[in-house]
Formats: C-alpha cells, structure tokens, sequence
C-alpha cells in the first residue's frame, strides 16, 4: 500500500504537512529523493519531518508513505562502517538493507535489570582508579568547547576492553569525524566499529536520528552477547537539534528553548545502558558540553539527574573533584584490597593540597607539611592526572605507593596500618 | 452494557485526540486498538465530539481511523490480598510476571492481573443479617506479617448493607466470592477479595482527620532530632543530582518505623530500582524477623518507561497507600522523584497547548501537588484505630535553584523541608540535609527548647565560620572560636551519620537522646581553653571520641568506657565555678 501524494501544504523549517489517508503515526515516507517520518496526525493533516532538510523542496514534490517505521540494518557487515544519522553509507560502502531492526524500541523491564558488576578498564587512571567505569553504566563526559573530550573518547575506544564500540557522532566538526576515523584505523580498532555520523554541516533532523540509531544496533549486539560501548558526542548538539524541531512545531518551550520534554528524551537515551543477563551489555559514554562552563544549564542539568554520574574535563584533566561514578563501589572492592583506601587517601591529601596551593597563591607562609602538599600535589598531576599516562589499574595502584612514600612518612597519609605495612615501599625510588 | 467507542482523528506524540459517540467521563480509561494490541490511554480533555486521551504507551504505528474502546471506568487500581512484595509499573502492570511473559523488554499493551491469583485462608467477621457499610471488615486473611482486612469495597453506595450470604472460615480463590450484600432497596452485589478503586480519588472512609502529632522514627539522628517527620504528615527532599536524595529515601525505606513502605520510583533511573529489587529481599526487618520485601510495595516507573503512565504513579502508590491505612496500619510512601511527575504534567499540558506558567509548567501544578499532599493524614477510621498515610516526596529542582515552581509549590504544602545541600555533599558530609535552611513543623524526639538551644550554636557557628574565612584564624576571639568548635562537633559526631557503618548507620530514638544527654552538656559547657591551639585539640579529642562511641554497639562494655571518657575529658576543661 503505497499512496502517492503530490500536494504539499505548508513547508516550515524541516517540518512539511500534506493531506493523506491511512499513515500511522511515525512511519517513514520518501519526500523526493529524502526520508521522512511522521511526527504528528491531525485529521488528514500530516506532518512529516524530512530528514535531509526541506531546502528546496517544492509544493508539487512527490511524497511517498512506505508504510513501515523507520528502521536500520543490524548484521556483520555493520562493522567497519560509517554511516549517516539516517543509516545511508558515509563511507562510499554499500548499502545495507537486509535484516532491518526497528529503532527507538521499548525500554528494558526494570525487573530483568542485574546490579552492574563487571569494571572497564581504561588504561586511564583517573578513570581505573577514582571514578571507575562500569559494565552497563551511563556516564557522560561533562566538558567545555575546546577541551580534548574527542580525544578521551577515541583513547578509551582504543583501549576498553570491549567487543565492540559504536560511536554516535552528532554536530561533528568534520576534522573530528575524520580524527575518529584515522584514530581508530591507524590503531586497527576500526574492524569493531560502527560509526553513525553527523557532521555540522548536516540537517538538522539526522541528528536527532544519531543516538536512537546508534543504541538500536547496539542494543542487538548486546543482546547476541556483544559487550558494546556507545560513544555519543556530544549530547548538547543532539538537544539542541531537538529544540530546533520542537520550535519549529511549535511547542511550548520550558527552559532556556529546550522542550518540556528533554528529560524524558534524554533518559529514553541513556537508560539503553544495560546488562543483560545470560547476554552481552550495553555501555554509554557521552559527552555534554556545558554551554558557558555552567553545569546548571538545562542539557548538563537534566543529564546529571539521569546518568549514574559524570567525569569533569577540565584544562586537559578529568577532574578528581565534581567527577564520580556512580556505580564504582560495585567493583572497586573486588579488583585490590587497597584500591578503596588509597583511592580515599590520595583524594583527601589531593584536596589539601588543593587548599595549600590556594594559600600559597594568596602569598601565605609555607609550613613544612605545605611543602610536603606541594610536592605531591605536582606529582600527582603530572602523573596520575595527566591524560598521556597510560598504565593498569595495577601499576596506577603502585604508582600510587610510590607518590606517597616519595612525599610522606606512613602515618600522614591517613591511611590504615595494616595496609601501610603491608604496600608501602621499602626504598624510596626516585619519583620524579 | 456497551461502552463507547470512537476513532483516532489525531496523534501528537503520546497525545491522541478522539471522535466519539455518547457520553464519555473526564479521567475515563480508553484503548486505542491498534491491528491485535490495546493501548491504554487516559481522557483529560473533552471538547464537543473530541477528547484527549494521554495514551500511557508509545504511540508508534497509531493511525487516523483507528479505533478506541472506553472502559466506562476512571483509571483505576485493583485492590486486595497479595499487594504487599509486589514490583509494579505506574499503572499496576506486575513486572516480574511481565518479564516472565514478554523476556527483556516492555512490550507494550500487555495488561496482567495485578492482583496475584491464589487462595487465603479467610476468616469472616460478620453474620449473615449484619449491617455493613463501605470500608467495613467482612473478614480477614494473614498477609505475611499483617491481618489482611477484607473490607465492603469502597465504591458502594454509602448506604446500609445487609449481609445476605457470608462464606464460612475456610481457603478461598482471592477471586472466589466471599459475601452477598443487598442495599435497603433489596438490590444484591458479589463480593470477592479484590476490589477497584479510582486513583485520583481519595478514599475517605474514617471518622476524623487528626493531627499528626507523633513522631516517625527514622534512625537517622538529623532527622528525628533536629527535622523530624510525622505519621501522617508530609515532608519534601529538593536537592540537586549527586547530593543523595535517593540514599536518604533508601535508608528511609529500610529503617522507618511503620507498618508498610511504598516506594514510588517515578521517572529516575531504573538502576536505583534494581538495587532495592535486590536487596529488599534479603535484608530482615528486626521488627518482625522477616525480610524488608514482606512490608513494601514498589511502584516503578523509570525514566524511559512512557511519560503518562509516570503521571500515573504516584497516584497509584497513594490509592495502596490509603487501602492498607483502612485496616489500622501506619504507612509510609516515598516518591522520587516529584519533580518528574510534575515534568510529566507540564509534557501533557504542553500537547494540549494549554497557556503555559511559571517554566512552562501548567498553571494548575500547585493546586495538583497540594491535592496529592493532602492524600497523607493521621485518622481515626470507623472502628475507631487510629492509621496513617505519611508522604515524602524528592524534587529534583533544575540546576539545584531551589526557587523553581515545583519546590516553591511543593514547600507551601509540606510539614518538613529536608533540604540537601551541594556544599555539604561534596564536603562528605552526609546525610547532606542542610541543618540551617531546613525546617520542621513537627515534634521530635527530644524537646524543642534544647533543640533550639543547639541549633543557635550551629547558626552562631556558621556566622563566625563566614567571618573566619575573610578574617582568618587570627582575628577571631577565643570565646568565638570555642563557639565555632562546639558547632562542628555537633555537625559531624551528631548530624552526619556513616550509612557504611552497620551501627552508626541506624539509630534508636533512645540512642540519640542518650547522645544527645551529653552532646548538650558540651555545648552548653564553659570551657577554660587559653588559645585556640589548645581548643582544636580539645575538641578534636571530643570529636574522636564522639565518633568512637558513636560506632559502639550499646551493649558492648566500650560503649559505657567511651562515655566515661567523655565525661572526663569535658571535666577536664570545664570551668569550675560555671554559672
């Protein structure tokens, strides 16, 4: 039953309207050479938003309803590709058309949820040791414009010990959509990849598609026993695309533009993080930048209440403070027994150092135990902190000890006596 | 009878708007039948032939012309034996059972028996030619630990029924008729266990509202000393994301001191969920040996799940709430989050292009909130017990600003403001409940006066902390920074609480006054302290103690070696001749 019909009434934005009988509410239809899905039913009044944008198009345009919902192909041949946020090849591949999976699919029943309890490692010890990041969590990446989240992202792609990575890009710059793509062929990660992209310059309307196509591949994987890893930068753009077509239909506005629904699309989002039993999972790590540093601001708002904490990037750093995962305590104290104190301990001297560093900028006297501070303090950024380090949770672990004992006799570290005599290391090495 | 039908003539998101024939209710369920599966939707607006209907599904694949059954029922919940450990979604959907049916994911449409299809063993308590009204006992079944009553369903005429047929005591069918009632005109009705109910209308079949006077313990020393709660009142936990709004519900929901909990998850994340699914079961309620899960009902509908059915939820979990405060029990709900049903209410407002208010909420949002608030009351029923319906609600206001519609509405209606503070929870401090800005209008476990008395210390001690911080250390007088110590002994070895700490993280009202005794002879102690060296070191000694005794159990010898020391350590330094 496909129905052609030849009269568009209104074009607004991205939004079209044409009078037409039998469509179902979000089916896909082709408007000239561009999809479109059906965002609204008013008697014989339909609007469909064209995914390609409506620039150009003209009143006497075919519009074609296909009678199905928009879906994306699931299978193998995924992999290695790059796509558009309407699942057209960006890659000049073929395109795939078989197996096809509905996207935006029903959320998980919260009964058949497990408590996470499986780590990621990272290679990164901000990450591995302090905010440690887990199986099934949804944890974004809360930064600012100009900071190297795009290259976080592309190391913990190279380095999470993960099955398959699928990484959402939306309002990419297209030197970013080219980084990601030379970053993970150069380190062979490419063949467990799958990229669906939209670049700055694309409509508006595909980068609302991004993360629902991104998640609904990724979901089926997980469900055949994959354990995914989801990247999506940056989440800003994609609400900000969201607040584009709800003025344009008209909605009323809540916050600063943004729909009134944006916690609940962001959640339907986020909450595909999952494990699931007996099968593979499903991890998300996005990135929200915060228009003006400001966390209040309605997208890194709403997404803090949703996500199961956030990592702060700040001048080229995850900062210790502000940064938390939420889920850590469920592995942490399985991976060492020192792991929990020294995590504890190192945070607590950090901030003290934190507040001798602030009185030693305001020209205060230095004491002997403020040297001391200082001391660790530079080496703990230079190297823990640092986001060139790359070394196990282990040696991190270890590396810890060694930062500590090159600064501090046992008993300042606030840390317990049985662990001290048990980890801390007998000859000084020169840490540096 | 046939109901009403009528066809879709519009759909806007989870919004579908209907033609119909005859006469239709405001709040009347209707499914919208789409090829082989019902979707159940709700009306809220009627305008000549047209109603709105909030549709508690996804609404994908729904056309023009499609058509929709009414119920000729209000939304509804179905009440009886077997509610109690139960896992439902906003709607009364068992979710295990789901799972069961439909494996990792939703599938929408699907509507099972809420109510658990098994036998009781029932117990009647009336005779055959008794005179029964609404909300009176017929009989009794054990539910676990509590004496299940079966009352006249309460959506009878409020009229005289006579018992014209009572079963014997024997086990039964919860869907087995039990009773025959007539009304004075000889019309006859069945009963059986399970009844229905209307969410959005409060039951009110008691005596009198009183006023709730009696403290709910909670074990948290903040709380019930400093911000207590009440049985039968209301309190309200705004905070922003990180500060432990769901921590704090979750101790509560372990440690209050009331018959049922109902946990109300609306549109948070589904992980918290899964943790109280998991561990509820496992942990055992001292009060009655068997584990937390035998005197809890979870209502959960997590963020992804549809927005309408979110809307739903708290009131579903209030209708339960009122249902076992019937039979003479204390209840307990928590709702988190209420900013999200309040989001849910502004998404539907939004669709129906009503004139938005303040944030784009509906105008109406305060009086709703105030309504759903009001469900919660202390009462003497009809046969004269006395029950209640305590409501905590989280808000989760947007950017922490707590000058937002749904905090500022919700403040108006609550007794007690628990608010959490970022400041504190970023310093460790928990539970991070702000002791200042906070307020309750309830009585607590120990007496006002003295409470004052130590939240004047807090109040004077934040001040000097604020003028320390321009001024520092150096120009602040001894006597101000003694005050100063005092504040922060009492803010962290009595209003923080370790909640890893098996004894620290539940406290009995006993205990805390017990601590209290002495925490108040230090604060209201002169010290001889010369300098404020030697101050820091007194009242860190004070605070190491403090805390030692404080993870003690009460029996064990070290918990009355502790005191002792503290008693000799304030003697020590308190000035002879005081007063």
């Amino acid at each position: 039953m496909q129905k052609v019909y030849t009269k568009i009434e209104s074009i607004i934005g991205d939004v079209i309207t044409v009078r037409a009988e039998g469509v179902r509410y979000q089916d896909l239809a082709m408007v000239g050479s561009s999809y479109a899905n059906v965002i609204k039913l008013d008697g014989n009044l339909v609007s469909l938003q064209v995914f390609a944008g409506a620039k150009g198009i003209s009143t006497t345009d075919q519009v074609r309803f296909l009678g199905v919902p928009m879906k994306v192909s699931y299978s193998e041949n995924l992999l290695g590709r790059v796509f558009t946020g309407s699942g057209r090849p960006m890659d000049g591949g073929p395109e795939l058309d078989e197996n096809m999976i509905e996207i935006g699919g029903p959320s998980v029943n919260p009964a058949k949820r497990i408590i996470p309890r499986n780590m990621i490692r990272t290679g990164i010890p901000m990450i591995d040791v302090f905010n440690t990041l887990v199986e099934s969590q949804k944890l974004p990446i809360f930064s600012v414009s100009g900071e190297p989240y795009n290259q976080l992202l592309a190391r913990i792609a190279m380095q999470a010990e993960v099955d398959l990575i699928v990484l959402g890009g939306m309002g990419l710059k297209y030197d970013d959509y080219l980084f990601f793509r030379d970053t993970l062929e150069n380190s062979g990660a490419m063949g467990r990849t799958i990229m669906f992209i939209h670049t700055a310059s694309d409509p508006t309307v595909e980068c609302t598609l991004v993360p629902d196509m991104a998640l609904a591949v990724a979901e089926r994987f997980a469900i055949d026993g994959k354990k995914v890893l989801v990247l999506l930068t940056d989440m800003t753009n994609f609400a900000d695309s969201m607040k584009e077509m709800a003025i344009t239909m008209d909605q009323v506005p809540s916050n600063r533009g943004y729909p009134g629904d944006l916690y609940s699309q962001l959640a339907s989002r986020y909450e595909k993080a999952v494990d699931f039993e007996g099968a593979g999972s499903l991890t998300i790590l996005g990135v929200t930048t915060m228009p003006g540093d400001d966390v209040t601001h309605p997208v890194p708002d709403n997404t803090g209440y949703i996500t199961e904490g956030q990592y702060y990037l700040k001048n080229g750093r995850i900062e210790p403070f502000g940064s938390l995962s939420r889920l850590k305590q469920n592995v942490n104290k399985d991976t060492r027994d020192d792991h929990r104190a020294l995590m504890d301990g190192m945070i607590k001297l950090y901030a003290a150092y934190k507040d001798s560093f602030e009185k030693k900028s305001m020209g205060f006297m230095m004491t002997e135990w403020d040297k001391k501070l200082l001391k660790y303090g530079r080496l703990f950024e230079e190297k823990l902190m640092a986001l060139t380090v790359n070394i196990s949770l282990e040696d991190a672990l270890d590396l810890g000890w060694k930062i500590l004992a090159d600064c501090f006799e046992p008993n300042e570290t606030g840390l317990k006596s049985s662990l001290i005599m048990e980890r801390w290391p007998n000859k000084k090495p020169e840490v540096r | 009878m046939k109901n009403n039908e009528g066809h879709v003539v519009g759909v806007n998101g989870n919004m579908v708007t209907v033609e119909f024939q005859g006469s239709i209710a405001k709040n009347e369920v209707g499914y919208i039948v789409v090829g082989d599966t019902h979707l159940k939707g709700e009306v809220i607006k009627i305008r000549g032939n047209l109603a709105d209907m909030q549709v508690f599904e996804m609404t994908n694949g729904v056309a023009v012309g499609d058509r929709v059954e009414f119920a000729g029922e209000m939304l509804s919940v179905e009440l009886g034996p077997g509610l109690l450990t139960q896992i439902y979604d906003g709607l009364q959907n068992p979710l295990p059972d789901l799972a069961e049916k439909c494996g990792f994911f939703l599938q929408r449409g699907i509507y099972l028996d809420p109510i658990p299809n098994r036998d009781w063993e029932f117990t009647p308590v009336v005779a055959v030619g008794d005179k029964v009204r609404p909300g009176d006992t017929l009989g009794t079944v054990e539910e676990g630990v509590f004496t299940h009553r079966i009352m006249v369903p309460f959506g009878f005429d409020a009229v005289p029924w006579t018992v014209k047929k009572i079963v014997t005591k024997g086990v039964y069918n919860v869907r087995a008729e039990i009773a025959v009632l007539s009304d004075p005109k000889g019309r006859e009705e069945k009963c059986t266990m399970v009844f229905s109910w209307p969410v959005k209308k409060p039951i009110k079949l008691y005596k009198e509202r009183l006023r709730p006077d009696e403290t709910l313990i909670t074990k948290v020393r903040i709380i019930d000393t400093f911000l207590p709660i009440a049985k039968g009142g209301t309190y309200c936990i705004p905070g922003p994301f990180g500060a432990g709004k769901t921590v704090l519900q979750h101790m509560t929901s372990r440690n209050a001191d009331v018959d049922i909990v109902i946990i109300a998850a609306c549109g948070e994340r589904a992980g918290e969920v899964v943790e109280t699914l998991k561990e509820f079961p496992e942990l055992i309620d001292p009060k009655t040996g068997k584990t937390l899960m035998e005197r809890t009902i979870i209502i959960c509908n997590t963020s992804s799940m549809p927005v309408a059915a979110r809307e739903s939820s708290v009131y579903t979990a209030v209708t339960m709430g009122e249902y076992y405060r019937q039979m003479g029990l204390n209840v307990l709900l928590l709702a988190d989050s209420t900013s999200r049903w309040a989001q849910a209410m502004r998404e539907m407002s939004g669709r129906l292009e009503e004139i938005p208010g303040e944030e784009a909420f509906p105008a109406y949002l305060e009086s709703v909130i105030a309504a759903f608030y009001e469900r919660a009351g202390k009462v003497r029923l009809n046969d004269g017990s006395v029950a209640s319906v305590t409501i905590g609600g989280t808000v989760s206001p947007a950017g922490g600003n707590f000058e937002e519609p749904v905090t500022q509405a919700t403040l108006k209606v609550v007794g007690a403001f628990h608010g959490l503070s970022r400041e504190r929870s970023d310093a460790r401090k928990y539970p991070a409940i702000h002791p200042l800005d906070s307020w309750s209008k309830y009585p607590g476990i120990i007496d006002s006066e003295r409470v004052e008395k130590a939240r004047a210390i807090l109040f004077r001690g934040n001040e000097i902390n604020q003028m320390m911080k321009v001024v520092g250390e150096e120009g602040t007088s001894v006597d101000d920074y003694v005050i100063y110590q005092k504040s922060e002994l009492l803010d962290s070895a009595f209003l923080q609480q370790n909640s890893f700490d098996p004894v620290d993280s539940a406290v009995l009202p006993d205990r805390q006054r017990h601590v209290f005794d002495l925490m108040y002879k230090v604060l209201t102690s002169d010290f001889v302290l010369e300098d404020k060296k030697g101050a820091r070191k007194f009242f860190n000694e004070m605070r190491q103690k403090f805390l030692d005794w404080n993870g003690v159990v009460t029996d064990d010898p070290r918990f009355a070696e502790t005191e002792d020391a503290i008693e000799q350590l304030l003697v020590s330094k308190v000035r002879q001749e005081a007063r």
